[in-house]
C-alpha cells in the first residue's frame, strides 16, 4: 500500500472530465469543447508539475504507487515512472490539448455527437498515461488492449472514407498481437508463480530464470504484439489504411502516442524481462528495422495521398527507433527514446497541417496542392518546418535523436548504421519532393482562393513548432532525463557500452 | 431386512425445494383460473429459486460431505455451480415471465384453427414455469452427482423438460418444433452413449461411484480397453450437452428454433451444469488415467474452438452466431478439464459464472429486437441499430466485447484465469490455440459491432420494443455483472478460489 501518486491524479483527471462532459447541458457544443480542452490543459499543468518534481539523478522508478487489484493472481495497480516514461507522458499531455484545439470542428459530422468524441479522447488520454506509467505487466496489458476500443470508435465513428473497414483492420491486427502477448503474459506469470510467487511486478519478473527455449517464445509473444503496434515491416499494413481514414487528431494520437506504446514496450518488457532472448533475436530485429527504414522511405516517395505519405514516413521512423533500441547501447536507447518524442511532435505537425490543407482544398492528393506558399504562406511555412523535422534537418530536434541512434548503433553494429544512414537520404527525397509539389511551383487550379491559418490554428501549431526548434538547439534537458533510465535498462539487460574505437 | 438409507435431507434441500416448487406449479396449472396463472407461476418460480439459494447459502459451510449414500457429493465446486445455476435461472425466469414468447397452447398443431382460437381467447398456458423448474432441479443434481446412476438420472431430469421447452416458441412454430425433435433424438442418442459408457466403466471397476472408478484406476494400470471405451462413451454424452465438436450439430438449430428466453436459459445453465458434471467426472473419476484421455480431449477442445470460431463467421442469424460462439466457448472451457489443477478449476468456475451472465444478457437483448411479426434474428436487419436505439446497441456491444475477451470486461479475466490454469500444468498448445481462436471469434463479434454502429439503417430495419420491467432488470443485472467482474474480479474470483475443491 502506498499513498496516491501524482501519476494516478494525471490518469484520473481526464476520467473525471468524461463524467463532467455528460453532466454538461445538452446542445452547447462550444461549451463541451471548451470544457474538454480545459480538462486537458489542467492535466498538462499537473504533468508539468510532476516533471519539475522529477529527480533526474535517480535511475529507479519515481512517484510509485501500488495497490492490490486482483489478489488471487497477485495483480496490482502499480504505477511509477522513469525518465523514458516521463517524457512520453509529457508528450501525451502536451499533444492532447493541441489536437483538441487543432481539430476544433472534427467532432461534427461524425456518427455520434461531439460529446462522445471528446469523451473518447479523454478516456484515451487516461489510458495513454496509464500505459506508460504501469509497472505491473498485467495492468499494462489490460490498458494496452482496452486502448484499442476508444481508437476503434474514433476511427470508425469520426473518420473519412472507408472508415469502418480501416477501424476493423486496425482492431483485428492489434487484437491478434495482443492475444499472442496474452499467452506470453500467462507464460511469464506461471514461471513467476513457480519461482517467486504470484506477481506481475516488472522488476520482480526481470529476475526470473527462464530456460532459453521458453524465453525465446515468451519474448516473441511480447515482441510481435509491439511490432504490430509500432509497425515494423511486415506487420505494418494496417497503419496506412488507418491513417488515411482517421481524422487528423486521431491520427496524431494514433501514430504519435499509441504506436510509441509498442516501442516503449520493447524497452520496458522485451529487453528487461527477456535479455537473453533479446540478444538472440537482435540480428533479426536489426534486419527488420533496416528493411522498415528503407521500405517505408521508398513507399513514401511513391505516395500520392498526403496522409499515406506521413504513414509511410512513420514506418521508416519506427525502423530507426527499433534500430536504436536493439543497438543495445545506452546512447542508442536514449536516441530512440528521444526519437519517440520527436516523432510524436513532428508527426503531429505534419498531420495537423496536412489536415488543414486537406479540409480547405477538399482533397488529400498531393498533386491537388501546389503553390500554397504564395496563397497561404503561414500554412506553407508550418508544413515546411514539419517536413524539415521529418527529414531530421540539423537545428530541429529530430536531428539530435537520429544522430544519437546512428552513433549508438555504429559503436556496436557499424554496417547497420551505414545502411540506416541511407534512410536519411531517402527522407530528404520524399520530404523535398512533397514540399516542392505542394508548396511551390505554379498555383494549382482551385487553390487560388484558399484562406490561410486562422488564429486558433496558429495557436495550436505554434507550440509544436516551438518544441521542435527549441529542443533542436537545446536537447540537454530531455537527454539528461533520459540518460539515467537508458543506463538502468542496459544494466538490467547486462550490456556495457562499447568504447568508441577511434577518435581518442 | 432392509434399512432405509440415510439421505441427509438438509444437504439436498436446495434441489428438493426446486422440485417442490415445480410440483406446486403443476398444481397451479391444474386448478387455477387461466387469467391469473402467469402471475402466480412467476411468483412461485422466483420464490422457489430465492428460497433454494438462501438454503444453499445456509449449508455452504458444510462442505466436504456426501449425502444420499455417497451418490452425491456436496463440495465446494458443487455448491458454487449450484449457486451459479440458481442465480442465472432467476434471471432466466425474468425473461420467461414475458409469456408473449411462448405458444399459447403447446398441444395445438401449428397453424391450426385450434391454435388460432387459443390465441384469440388469450388462453396462455403457463406450463413453461414448472417445466423450467424441473429442468433446474436436474441441473442442480447433475454437477453434484458422484455415481454414474445418479448422473444419468440427473441428465435425464434436466434434459426431458428442455426438449419440450425448445418446442414452445409462439412464432415460427415449425422451426421450433423441428428444433425440439432434433434435440430430443440426438439427446436420446447421447444419453444412450452415456449409459453404455457407464456400463463399461462398471464392468471395468466393479463400481458405479466415481470414487470407486478412481480407486480401480489407481490399483490397475489404468490402461484397460474397458476403461477406455467407458471413458469415451461417457464423454460423448457429456460433450453432447456441452456442445463440443463433433457432437455440436444440434446447437445452432436448437438455439435458433427454441424460444429466445429458453435459448438463453439453455446456453447458460445447461452448459454450466454439464460442465460441472464433466469437471467432477474427469477430476474425481478419471484424474489418474489422464494419459489415456488427455490426447482425445485435447483434440476435441482444439476442434471445438476452431470449428466454433470459423463457422460463426459465416452466420447471418444472430442466434446461430451465438450458438457457434457458445461452441467455441465450450472449447475454451475444455482447457479446464485438461488443466487438472485447482487454478484450472478456479478459472472454470469464474468463467462459467461470467459467461452465464453475459450469455443471458445477450439473449435478453435479442428478445427486444423485433418487427411486426416478432423477433428478428437476421443480422442484416440489425444494421444501424446503434442509431435507432443507442442504449440497446451499446449494451449488446458490451456483451459481445466480453465474449471476445476484451480487457475490462468479465470475459477477459475469465479467459485469463482459465488459460493460466491450463498453462500451469504444461498445456501450452491449448493456450496458444485458445488465444489464436480468440482472435477469430473477435472478428465475428466485431463484425456485429460494425453492423450496429457503422452501417446506416435500411428501410426494413428492425425496431426495439420497450422491454418489460423484469426484462429490463434482467439485462441490467447481466450488464452490471459483466462490467463489475471485469474491473473488480476479486469479488467473485476469491470466492471461486475458496470453492475450487472436490471431495472424493
Amino acid at each position: 500500500m502506498s499513498s496516491l501518486s501524482i501519476v494516478t491524479i494525471i490518469e484520473l483527471v481526464p476520467l473525471l472530465g468524461v463524467v463532467g462532459l455528460f453532466i454538461l447541458p445538452k446542445g452547447s457544443t462550444k461549451l463541451i469543447k471548451q470544457f474538454a480542452i480545459g480538462i486537458s490543459l489542467l492535466d498538462l499543468a499537473i504533468s508539468l508539475l510532476m516533471a519539475f518534481r522529477f529527480d533526474r539523478g535517480v535511475s529507479a522508478m519515481q512517484f510509485v504507487e501500488s495497490r492490490n487489484w486482483i489478489s488471487a493472481f497477485g495483480i496490482k495497480y502499480a504505477v511509477g515512472i522513469d525518465g523514458i516514461a516521463l517524457v512520453l507522458i509529457l508528450m501525451t499531455t502536451v499533444l492532447v490539448p493541441i489536437v483538441l484545439l487543432a481539430g476544433w470542428n472534427e467532432s461534427e459530422g461524425g456518427r455520434w455527437s461531439p460529446r462522445v468524441y471528446y469523451a473518447l479522447i479523454l478516456v484515451l488520454e487516461t489510458m495513454m498515461v496509464g500505459v506508460f506509467a504501469a509497472t505491473d505487466v498485467f495492468l499494462f496489458y489490460v490498458i494496452f488492449e482496452a486502448m484499442l476500443i476508444p481508437v476503434y470508435f474514433l476511427i470508425g465513428g469520426y473518420g473519412r472514407g472507408e472508415r469502418a473497414q480501416a477501424a476493423m483492420k486496425f482492431l483485428l491486427y492489434s487484437l491478434l498481437g495482443g492475444l499472442l502477448m496474452l499467452a506470453a503474459v500467462i507464460g511469464t506469470y506461471v514461471i513467476a508463480t513457480n519461482q517467486i510467487g504470484s506477481t506481475f511486478d516488472v522488476t520482480a519478473l526481470s529476475g526470473l530464470h527462464i530456460d532459453s527455449a521458453t524465453e525465446n517464445m515468451l519474448f516473441l509473444g511480447f515482441f510481435i504484439a509491439f511490432a504490430i503496434k509500432a509497425p515494423l515491416w511486415p506487420l505494418h499494413t494496417w497503419l496506412p489504411t488507418a491513417a488515411k481514414s482517421a481524422t487528423p487528431a486521431t491520427s496524431v494520437l494514433l501514430l504519435g502516442v499509441l504506436d510509441k506504446v509498442g516501442t516503449y514496450g520493447m524497452i520496458r518488457f522485451c529487453i528487461t524481462l527477456f535479455p537473453h532472448a533479446a540478444h538472440t533475436f537482435t540480428p533479426a530485429i536489426i534486419v527488420l528495422s533496416l528493411i522498415s527504414i528503407l521500405y517505408g522511405a521508398f513507399l513514401a516517395i511513391g505516395q500520392k495521398d498526403i496522409n499515406g505519405l506521413i504513414a509511410f514516413t512513420s514506418i521508416s521512423h519506427f525502423g530507426f527507433i527499433t534500430l536504436g533500441i536493439f543497438a543495445m547501447t545506452s546512447q542508442g536507447l536514449t536516441g530512440a527514446s528521444l526519437y519517440m518524442v520527436n516523432h510524436g511532435f513532428s508527426t503531429a505537425a505534419l498531420f495537423l497541417v496536412a489536415g488543414w490543407m486537406a479540409s480547405r482544398r477538399g482533397s488529400t492528393k498531393i498533386e491537388d496542392f501546389g503553390g500554397l506558399q504564395r496563397v497561404t504562406p503561414v500554412m506553407a511555412w508550418a508544413f515546411f518546418i514539419a517536413g524539415m523535422s521529418a527529414l531530421a534537418l540539423p537545428g530541429l530536434s529530430s536531428f539530435v535523436s537520429e544522430f544519437l541512434v546512428l552513433v549508438g548503433t555504429f559503436t556496436r553494429y557499424p554496417l547497420a548504421a551505414i545502411i540506416g544512414t541511407t534512410g536519411i537520404v531517402l527522407a530528404a527525397l520524399y520530404v523535398l519532393l512533397t514540399v516542392q509539389r505542394s508548396l511551390h511551383g505554379p498555383t494549382a487550379t482551385g487553390n487560388e482562393s484558399l484562406i490561410d491559418l486562422n488564429l486558433r490554428e496558429k495557436v495550436a501549431i505554434a507550440p509544436v513548432i516551438a518544441i521542435l526548434v527549441i529542443f533542436g538547439f537545446f536537447p540537454k534537458p530531455i537527454i539528461d532525463v533520459l540518460n539515467p533510465a537508458s543506463h538502468e535498462v542496459m544494466t538490467q539487460a547486462g550490456y556495457v557500452d562499447p568504447q568508441p574505437k577511434a577518435g581518442k | 431386512m432392509l434399512t432405509a438409507p440415510q439421505l441427509s435431507y438438509s444437504l439436498l434441500a436446495p434441489i428438493l425445494i426446486v422440485l417442490g416448487g415445480a410440483l406446486l406449479g403443476v398444481l397451479v396449472e391444474a386448478v387455477m383460473k387461466k387469467g391469473s396463472r402467469a402471475a402466480i407461476q412467476t411468483a412461485i418460480a422466483i420464490g422457489t429459486l430465492v428460497l433454494s439459494f438462501a438454503y444453499l447459502i445456509k449449508i455452504h459451510a458444510q462442505t466436504s460431505k456426501t449425502a444420499a449414500v455417497s451418490s452425491v457429493s456436496i463440495d465446494g465446486v458443487g455448491i458454487f455451480i449450484q449457486g451459479t445455476i440458481l442465480l442465472l435461472s432467476l434471471i432466466a425466469i425474468l425473461y420467461i415471465a414475458d409469456t408473449d414468447n411462448f405458444a399459447a397452447q403447446a398441444s395445438a398443431v401449428p397453424g391450426s384453427e385450434e391454435e388460432r382460437t387459443a390465441v384469440l381467447a388469450g388462453k396462455q398456458q403457463t406450463e413453461v414455469f414448472p417445466l423450467t423448474l424441473f429442468a433446474i432441479s436436474g441441473m442442480l443434481l447433475f454437477p453434484i452427482a458422484s455415481d454414474l446412476i445418479t448422473l444419468f438420472v440427473a441428465l435425464e431430469v434436466l434434459s426431458l423438460p428442455l426438449y419440450l421447452l425448445a418446442g414452445l416458441s409462439r412464432r415460427r412454430r415449425l422451426l421450433s418444433q423441428e428444433a425440439a425433435l432434433k434435440y430430443f433424438l440426438l439427446g436420446a442418442f447421447s444419453s444412450a452413449f452415456f449409459l453404455f459408457g457407464a456400463a463399461f466403466l462398471y464392468g471395468y471397476s466393479g463400481s458405479v461411484t466415481l470414487d470407486g472408478i478412481a480407486t480401480a484406476i489407481s490399483i490397475n494400470s489404468g490402461n484397460d480397453v474397458f476403461l477406455l471405451i467407458g471413458i469415451v462413451f461417457l464423454s460423448v454424452g457429456l460433450l453432447f450437452k456441452i456442445g463440443a465438436v463433433p457432437f455440436h450439430s444440434w446447437t445452432p438449430d436448437v438455439y435458433q428454433g427454441a424460444p429466445t428466453p429458453i435459448t438463453g436459459f439453455m446456453a447458460a445453465c445447461t452448459k454450466i451444469a454439464a460442465m460441472g458434471a464433466t469437471l467432477r467426472i474427469f477430476y474425481v473419476g478419471f484424474g489418474q488415467a489422464e494419459w489415456q484421455w488427455k490426447p482425445i480431449i485435447l483434440t476435441i477442445a482444439i476442434l471445438t474452438m476452431v470449428v466454433g470460431g470459423v463457422a460463426a463467421i459465416a452466420q447471418r442469424d444472430v442466434k446461430r452466431m451465438l450458438a457457434f460462439s457458445s461452441i467455441a466457448h465450450a472449447g475454451f472451457l475444455l482447457a479446464a478439464v485438461l488443466a487438472l489443477n485447482t487454478d484450472g478449476l478456479k478459472g472454470a468456475l469464474f468463467y462459467l459464472a461470467t459467461y452465464g451472465f453475459t450469455t443471458l444478457g445477450a439473449f435478453g437483448v435479442i428478445t427486444l429486437v423485433r418487427d411486426s411479426s416478432g423477433e428478428v434474428t437476421d443480422l442484416n436487419r440489425w444494421v444501424g441499430l446503434g442509431k435507432k436505439s443507442p442504449l440497446v446497441a451499446s449494451v449488446f456491444t458490451l456483451f459481445l466485447l466480453s465474449f471476445a475477451g476484451i480487457p475490462l470486461t468479465s470475459g477477459f479475466i475469465a479467459k485469463f484465469s482459465l488459460f493460466t490454469g491450463a498453462y500451469e500444468t504444461g498445456n501450452t498448445v491449448i493456450v496458444v490455440v485458445g488465444v489464436l481462436t480468440s482472435a477469430i471469434t473477435a472478428f465475428f463479434y466485431l463484425r456485429v459491432v460494425v453492423m450496429l454502429f457503422f452501417t446506416d439503417p435500411k428501410s426494413d430495419s428492425v425496431s426495439v420494443v420497450i422491454p418489460s420491467i423484469m426484462t429490463r432488470a434482467a439485462i441490467a443485472i447481466c450488464a452490471i455483472v459483466t462490467i463489475v467482474l471485469g474491473v473488480a474480479p476479486s469479488l467473485l474470483l476469491n470466492t471461486a478460489q475458496t470453492f475450487a475443491t472436490f471431495i472424493r
